[in-house]
């Protein structure tokens, strides 16, 4: 008997695989030899808009130089799953993460070369971003500057930093204005920030949740956003917000690279460099500004003039020692942020 | 169910006290069901109204042009394709395992039971994960895998594998009580008989056990193409390639395109009502089928 | 006990698949999570699960887990009474009904919830005249968990009720009970097997749940954050081996519910077998 289950299990077990494999090799034989690249490009929340139109432009742009086609996918979700999920095996042939920080998890996965950071021009950084704030119409609760997030009846609406990167520009940014504030006296700082998270309504884990939080459920008197998200809520309901951009924030530098695993595997790093490489021309610079993200080409970016307030004084990562530095003794287990939400600071 | 009818009558035919107390209970009658009713109302039906209304809003051209997308197309298919696996590989398993557990006595029946169940309880989450970590980049098998152009995490085979975990147990929990009622007095006499397996099933248990079958079926399809935790861990969120109902969904929802994502959970509603009329289809002639017998 | 010949054939081939489709598709990928966190050791372990953050999310989940499959519980028995003892119009369609939890997508069940109890949505304007927020705050996960739970308790009394022998009530009612006293001390004995077992399945499913809750619970730590949302940010912060030290705890107190569970069930089905 034993062993006849020990024979069943075994034919069972054959079947089993035998069908999941057959599903497998369905789904690959789709990426056909004949010189028609297919590319994943795993992104995160906010650039949706940005990469659904400059895939288009891309294709045009690679088909009119080569004989060969390109269909490019797109994944998005919250910078920080995404680059987890990157480094358990989704085939990713680039990442155009929000952090710096995200980028090296691939690389520290393995599959990222070191040095990824000069393979592209202004640190493989090909547009920035920063924190505003959206504000309903009239601005009713008068809010001007990050002082004034902790009046005493104004909700705020900003994502988790434990989960979102675009909450960890948020968190540091109030961190930048209060250090400046307070003449660097930590302790201020520190009791700032409390305050202002005391005054969060609702913690989202990503960008588009707090988004959602705040335009679609009405919550919250401001949101705490990419100036990109801002912008777009702007443009979806013109009458309903405004945007307030506060005496200093942070320059947000998403990242982008090439992950040479996948594409040394796939045969597609030509294209994969290309797709990434392309994002600084003129053309991709300008559809990065049409989607309200701040174009590193300094003619393009001046095209804008009138759409960004490109006076506002920003911080950089660098102001906080780097990104390692900075994750270690803010949003580690046990960091700041946790000791503010454990009201132990 | 099935005995519900019969049940009724028996109360009905009883003389005496009860039929006074039923009643005299009209008031009770009148209150439970009213509190059924406006429960539901609240908790089940309005859900759906908000979501067919949210999709209308921007009239019906709108709506049809979100649901025939082409993401939508892929997403539709990709479900329906994990649909099919997890009740073809739950039926097979759901039969097998309600027949090793009502049929024979062995140890650590208990134990089997409760790994069957296991994944009901299972947070989603920690589903998904499980098989992150089994056949991803971490594992040891990962290898393997990727020198066979085997992709099973952030591809199709791991949906369906996440979709089988979260309907694991339906099938044979329907399965089990009936066998477990209906009792092996029938089956016993017909092995002593000499009719071999196969024939005992087919022609003494199968019977039986038809509309459970069914039913269970039914559940499985109707949980494997809601599901949205585990495969949201596992899909990697490729679009047109990796993305469910559920998911597309979410990624909607997250393009700030609320009138389109609660379209496309129309679909997923219609699709939910058309099981829940096919269940009620099946217990219907299930107890008509009975009553004749 | 004395080994029993079995006559009924079939035991191999079904408790090879049955064994075979079990280990691919549950043990050997909980093996592995289990593989996983034995890398650690144990006072890692406890490191992590006695954080405050977590400690505050088992509150929160346990607490918002029970409260809805005690309200399942209550509400369940009453839908299995109406279905089963009563006859009144549409009834066949509010039976259908139950089941409407399974088949709609958590995710919808999440956004669809969400515009309806936020405080611009419809249910949500009548409960902030009164003042009480719902969504974003714990009521808002309970209503969730409701919503996912409402199938369990139902349809596992419903076919005790059903089977339930009227001679017993009769027989009280004969001898002059009245209708709690029968409910009481006729009825809800033979139930409460039945009960304990749907309220704890409800229990087991409503603490792993994910997808309707994220959308309606504001995830603010220590008021709104729920356990599989922790694991899912541990995994977005690299950090697999807190996510698998809390999905271990969650695992054990998952299967430790399911024992019980079954422990109950033994009974019920005797109950089931003896009504027949």
């Amino acid at each position: 008997m034993k062993k006849n289950i020990f024979r069943l299990s075994a034919l069972a077990l054959a079947i089993v695989t035998g069908a999941s494999a057959l599903v497998s090799c369905g789904s690959k034989s789709e990426a056909a030899e004949n010189k028609n690249f297919s590319i994943i490009n795993v992104s995160y929340d906010p650039t949706r808009e940005l990469y659904a139109s400059y895939n288009e432009a891309f294709k045009k742009h690679w088909e009119a130089e080569h004989d060969s086609t390109v269909e490019i996918t797109q994944s998005h979700g919250g910078s920080g799953k995404q680059a987890l999920e990157v480094a358990n095996g989704n085939p990713a042939d680039v990442v155009t993460l929000a952090l710096e920080y995200d980028v090296k998890a691939v690389e520290d996965a393995g599959l990222i070369e070191p040095g990824w950071v000069d393979e592209f021009p202004l640190d493989s950084s090909p547009y920035t971003s920063t924190i505003v704030f959206l504000v309903r119409k009239g601005n009713p609760k008068d809010i001007h500057d990050w002082g004034d997030l902790v009046k005493e009846d104004v909700g705020v609406i900003t994502p988790n930093p434990k989960t979102s990167g675009g909450a960890r520009w948020n968190y540091l940014a109030a961190w930048a204005w209060a250090q400046g504030e307070y003449n660097n006296d930590e302790q201020k700082v520190i009791d700032y920030i409390t305050e202002l998270y005391k005054h969060v309504l609702v913690l989202d884990s990503g960008a588009r949740g707090s988004t959602t939080s705040f335009v679609e459920n009405g919550q919250g008197d401001v949101l705490l956003a990419w100036e990109n998200e801002a912008f777009l809520s702007l443009k979806e309901y013109p009458d309903d917000y405004e945007i307030v951009t506060p005496s200093i924030s942070i320059l947000a530098q998403p990242s982008v690279a090439v992950v040479d695993k996948i594409v040394d595997k796939n045969g597609t790093r030509e294209v994969a460099t290309e797709y990434l490489n392309y994002l600084y021309s003129e053309e991709a610079q300008r559809i990065a500004g049409e989607n309200f993200y701040r174009p590193s080409n300094e003619t393009v970016l001046a095209e804008f003039s009138d759409v960004f307030d490109l006076n506002i004084n920003l911080v950089t990562i660098n102001d906080f020692g780097g990104w390692d530095e900075a994750f270690e003794k803010h949003f580690a287990d046990g960091g700041l942020f946790d000791q503010i939400f454990e009201g132990e600071a | 169910m099935a005995q519900s009818t019969r049940g009724q009558v028996v109360s009905r035919e009883g003389t005496g006290q009860i039929h006074e107390n039923t009643r005299g209970s009209k008031a009770v009658k009148l209150l439970l069901i009213g509190i059924s009713v406006v429960f539901l109302v609240i908790m089940l039906v309005l859900p759906l109204i908000t979501v067919i209304t949210e999709s209308l809003k921007k009239g019906f051209a709108e709506y049809a042009a979100s649901v025939t997308d082409e993401d939508t197309k892929s997403a539709v298919q990709l479900t329906l394709q994990a649909t099919v696996f997890a009740v073809v590989i739950n039926t097979v398993f759901g039969l097998c395992a309600a027949w090793a557990v009502t049929r024979f006595h062995f140890r650590g029946k208990k134990l089997l039971v409760t790994l069957i169940d296991l994944p009901v309880t299972v947070s989603p989450i920690i589903a998904g994960l499980i098989y992150v970590l089994t056949f991803g980049r971490q594992s040891a098998i990962f290898p393997f895998l990727e020198e066979h152009g085997l992709e099973v995490v952030y591809a199709v085979p791991g949906i369906i594998l996440a979709t089988v975990f979260v309907t694991f147990p339906f099938i044979s929990r329907e399965l089990i009580p009936v066998l477990e009622t209906i009792g092996t007095d029938e089956e016993e006499a017909a092995a002593m008989m000499g009719a071999g397996g196969f024939t005992i099933f087919r022609k003494i248990t199968f019977p039986h056990i038809r509309w459970a079958l069914l039913y269970g079926v039914v559940l499985c399809a109707a949980r494997a193409m809601g599901e949205f935790g585990a495969v949201s861990v596992l899909s990697g969120h490729l679009r047109g390639k990796t993305v469910t109902l559920p998911l597309h969904v979410e990624i909607l929802f997250g393009d700030n395109k609320f009138m389109p994502a609660f379209a496309v959970s129309s679909i997923l509603v219609v699709f939910a009502v058309i099981i829940l009329i096919v269940r009620s289809v099946v217990e219907y002639i299930g107890r008509v089928k009975k009553n004749v017998h | 006990m004395k080994k029993k010949v079995r006559i009924i054939p079939g035991f191999g081939l079904t408790m090879g698949v049955t064994l075979a489709i079990l280990s691919i598709v549950v043990l050997i990928p909980l093996a592995s999570l289990v593989v996983f966190t034995a890398k650690l050791s144990i006072s890692d372990i406890l490191e992590v699960i006695t954080r405050k953050r977590v400690l505050a999310s088992f509150r929160v989940s346990l607490l918002t887990a029970f409260i809805a499959s005690a309200v399942n519980a209550v509400m369940g028995v009453v839908l299995a009474w109406v279905l089963v003892r009563y006859d009144f119009p549409f009834k066949r369609l509010l039976d259908g009904l139950i089941e409407l939890p399974f088949a709609l997508p958590t995710a919808v069940a999440g956004i669809s919830l969400t515009s309806l109890y936020a405080d611009t949505g419809f249910m949500g304007k009548l409960f902030a005249k009164a003042g009480i927020r719902i969504a974003y705050t714990r009521l808002g996960i309970i209503i969730a968990l409701i919503f996912i739970g409402i199938p369990f308790v139902v349809r596992t009394v419903q076919p005790v009720l059903e089977k339930l022998d009227p001679l017993y009530e009769e027989a009280a009612g004969i001898l002059g009970a009245s209708r709690g006293q029968i409910f009481r001390r006729v009825i809800l004995p033979e139930l409460r097997p039945a009960i304990f077992t749907g309220f704890g399945l409800a229990f087991g499913r409503c603490l792993g749940e994910y997808g309707s809750v994220v959308f309606i619970a504001g995830n603010k730590p220590f008021e709104t954050e729920i356990t599989p949302l922790m694991i899912m940010s541990e995994l977005q912060e690299y950090d697999y081996s807190s996510a698998t030290a809390i999905a271990l705890v969650m695992l054990a107190a998952a299967f430790l519910i399911l024992f019980l569970v079954n422990l109950i069930q033994i009974r019920n089905a005797k109950i089931l077998k003896g009504g027949h």
